[in-house]
């Protein structure tokens, strides 16, 4: 796992490397925003003044000005598309872990525990069932955060190799082996026959295709659909092997420590995220989803996270803690390095987002060129583990509700309400933020109160047919 | 048809979608506080008494009714604060959406997140086997569910305009007329299952409130008969 996590900050680095010409870009933008704003003022006092001889300079200063209202303008519009390129995905994703967990009855049978959670759930008190479930927490998330510490540690001291060949092994392992598993489990389900020799051709074109896109150069859409079902994978490995209250223990803590490790200054995201801007590197495309894409190199970086997180869910079938951990860690560091470095190149660039086309143009351009790109171009980018344990919570709540459909609802509109005013704060800090904890908040409190509160009353109106 | 106004009208626009997903969350929140209520009154009475625990569902769904309406109320107020917003964030000095946008949406917001609620569990059981009404009640219960349903989203969605275009112009009137609407539209289920009571009177307010609500948004007759008849 150490290796691992020493291959993921070299991802980082890279991908901090290659966010300073977009460093640049939004520093020139930043300045042009701010003398628009000066501009603006300055313009209304000399129309005022020299109405006379300043026409040319009121022109220039009007174009200057108009330029700068434009790209502000934009920006607030982009916003608003940005926060949907980021609704459509975390959907998708949380719509597949339903309606696997929904159809699917494998990922809600218990068939044991991970090595990382060793306490079971099923004992005879429930003091003994909260004790239980409070060490297991405890375990995971002290080897998060054991994870991470070294992931920074190995970052800091430029193993990029190792790192890299950790996740090319937990990608290989996650896109083949999982997604075995899976469809397996699918045509147990549906009943479907299928001889080995299918399977065995579909998984390879599956992996191999899945291998490229993520770690080389592939289309966009295509890597976001395999980003998209490599966290559907691993949240539902996650559903199915956490026990009922270590799952929202755990989700609640990591929400908090997502939060301690990015804004706090010794929080080691954030040492991570300041150690990649210092040494001009970028972070980890792998492990992070983006919504566009932006740098030709990095494409191929896009899945070092997910490979971590695969590696992680693979090799705890065979050893346990130390992948699990990993993924875990994987996953914590994506949600803070996201928005920890989306932060960062927000912060020069302007709350600016990148289209897919855009993206597919810089991939056109040479690299360099990349710093004379229109800024609207930029991408908002959201970490893997975002991902997860958003599906996390909604497929958790799809499958242990009893108020079923209902409290999977409010959970998912919640969490999209969570995302939005993350994003929101982003806009407005410009600074790394961690995704998790206003969603997860919201997304627990939601939880809970539905299924205790909503549903009893939604079933008396139903039974009578009452309508609020 | 909801979902369908959904697609056609409101998923071009990302900001739409924003607005709607956030109307849905008021909903949410108005729903979470009733049942809080409602939940808190069921505990502590007598949960054998079968009149009075339907006396208290009563109760709740009239508090749920003001409730929304009082969400309603502070998702205008939030809506006001984002349009402003907007304006002075954009180069023309016009927000990008109106207000009446707004009101549309947020109307579809919270008539998508009621219907759903109200439906979906029926639709996830109305998928596996079984017989509709084995015990005496009503066979039409799947259908009249659906209508009324269909009949409560649209109203919804008029009731945000009609609401909307209350608070914007100061008319109290109106907004006590949608008040009055919903309790009225809520307290007619009330005699389900005799679904004449509760269908006929909701699809007569839906169609008052339809009316009124094409005419806030400056439409007229003119209008709709060249809608109609293609631009004739």
């Amino acid at each position: 796992m150490t290796e691992l996590s020493a291959h993921l900050p070299q991802f980082q680095h890279g991908q901090l490397s290659e966010n300073f010409p977009d460093n640049h870009l939004s520093n020139t933008n930043d300045n042009s925003e701010r003398r628009r704003h000066d501009n603006n003022e300055r313009r209304r006092n000399d129309n005022a003044e020299s109405e006379t001889n300043g026409q040319p300079q009121n022109n220039a200063q009007q174009v200057v000005e108009q330029d700068e209202e434009e790209d502000e303008e934009l920006t607030l519009k982009y916003g608003a598309k940005h926060v949907i390129m980021l609704f459509v995905p975390v959907t998708l994703c949380m719509v597949v872990v339903v309606a696997t967990i929904k159809s699917v009855s494998f990922y809600t049978r218990k068939d044991g525990q991970l090595i990382y959670t060793p306490f079971t759930e099923e004992t005879e008190t429930v003091g003994q069932r909260a004790l239980n479930s409070i060490l297991n927490a405890a375990i995971m998330i002290s080897v998060i955060i054991v994870m991470t510490i070294l992931l920074v540690v190995l970052y800091k001291y430029r193993c990029y190799k190792v790192i890299h060949g950790w996740l090319i092994i937990s990608s290989l392992l996650l896109l083949f082996f999982f997604s075995f598993i899976y469809l397996g489990e699918v045509f147990k389900t549906y009943n479907v026959a299928m001889d080995y020799i299918t399977v065995a051709l579909m998984i390879w074109n599956f992996g191999v295709v899945g291998m490229i896109c993520i770690h080389w150069k592939g289309p966009l859409r295509l890597q976001q659909a395999y980003l998209i079902m490599i966290s559907a994978l691993m949240a539902l490995v996650f559903i199915k092997y956490l026990p009922e209250w270590t799952a929202w223990l755990i989700l609640a803590v990591i929400s908090v420590y997502d939060l301690v490790a990015v804004l706090c200054p010794k929080g080691p995201l954030r040492m991570l995220v300041e150690t990649a801007q210092e040494r001009n590197e970028t972070l980890f495309p792998a492990l992070i989803y983006s919504s566009t894409m932006v740098w030709l190199v990095n494409m191929a970086e896009e899945d070092p996270e997910a490979q971590r997180k695969a590696s992680k869910n693979s090799t705890y079938d065979k050893q346990g803690s130390a992948n699990q951990t990993g993924t875990e860690d994987a996953e914590a560091d994506d949600g803070g390095f996201s928005r920890e470095w989306q932060q960062q190149r927000d912060n020069r660039i302007g709350p600016i987002e990148s289209t897919p086309e855009s993206r597919a143009a810089v991939q056109a351009l040479p690299s360099n060129s990349q710093t004379s790109e229109d800024p609207e171009e930029r991408g908002v980018k959201l970490g893997l583990g975002d991902f997860i344990f958003y599906s996390v919570l909604v497929g958790k709540a799809s499958a242990t509700a009893s108020g079923d459909w209902n409290t999977t609802l409010a959970c998912f509109v919640a969490i999209l309400i969570g995302l939005c005013l993350t994003l929101l704060l982003l806009a407005i800090f410009k600074k790394a933020l961690p995704a998790l904890p206003i969603s997860i908040t919201f997304g627990l409190v939601f939880y809970f109160a539905t299924d205790n509160l909503v549903q009893p009353f939604m079933d008396q109106l139903a039974f009578h047919q009452f309508y609020i | 048809p909801a979902f369908g106004l959904f697609l056609f009208t409101i998923a071009r626009d990302p900001l739409r979608i924003i607005i709607l997903i956030a109307g849905a969350f008021f909903w949410l929140v108005s729903l979470l506080l009733s049942s809080l209520i409602w939940f808190i009154a069921v505990k502590a009475s007598d949960p054998r008494d079968e009149p009075l625990q339907k006396g208290l569902l009563i109760f709740g769904v009239m508090f749920s009714v003001l409730l929304q309406e009082a969400f309603r109320f502070l998702y205008y107020k939030l809506l006001r604060k984002a349009i402003e917003g907007l304006v002075a964030l954009s180069e023309d000095g016009c927000s990008p959406i109106s207000i009446q946008q707004m009101a549309y949406v947020a109307g579809v917001g919270f008539g998508l997140m009621s219907g759903a609620f109200s439906m979906i569990n029926l639709l996830a059981d109305a998928l596996g086997p079984g017989t509709v009404g084995i015990h005496g009640d009503s066979q039409l219960y799947f259908l009249t569910s659906a209508f009324m349903t269909m009949v409560l989203i649209f109203l919804h969605t008029f009731w945000g305009i009609l609401f909307f275009h209350g608070c914007e112009h100061r008319r109290w009137w109106e907004i006590t007329a949608v008040v009055v609407m919903h309790l009225a539209v809520s307290g007619s289920t009330f005699c389900n299952p005799l679904y004449v009571g509760s269908l006929v009177p909701s699809y007569l307010l839906m169609a008052t409130a339809a009316v009124w609500a094409y005419q806030l948004s400056g439409g007229s007759a003119q209008n709709l008969r060249r809608f109609l008849l293609c631009k004739s």
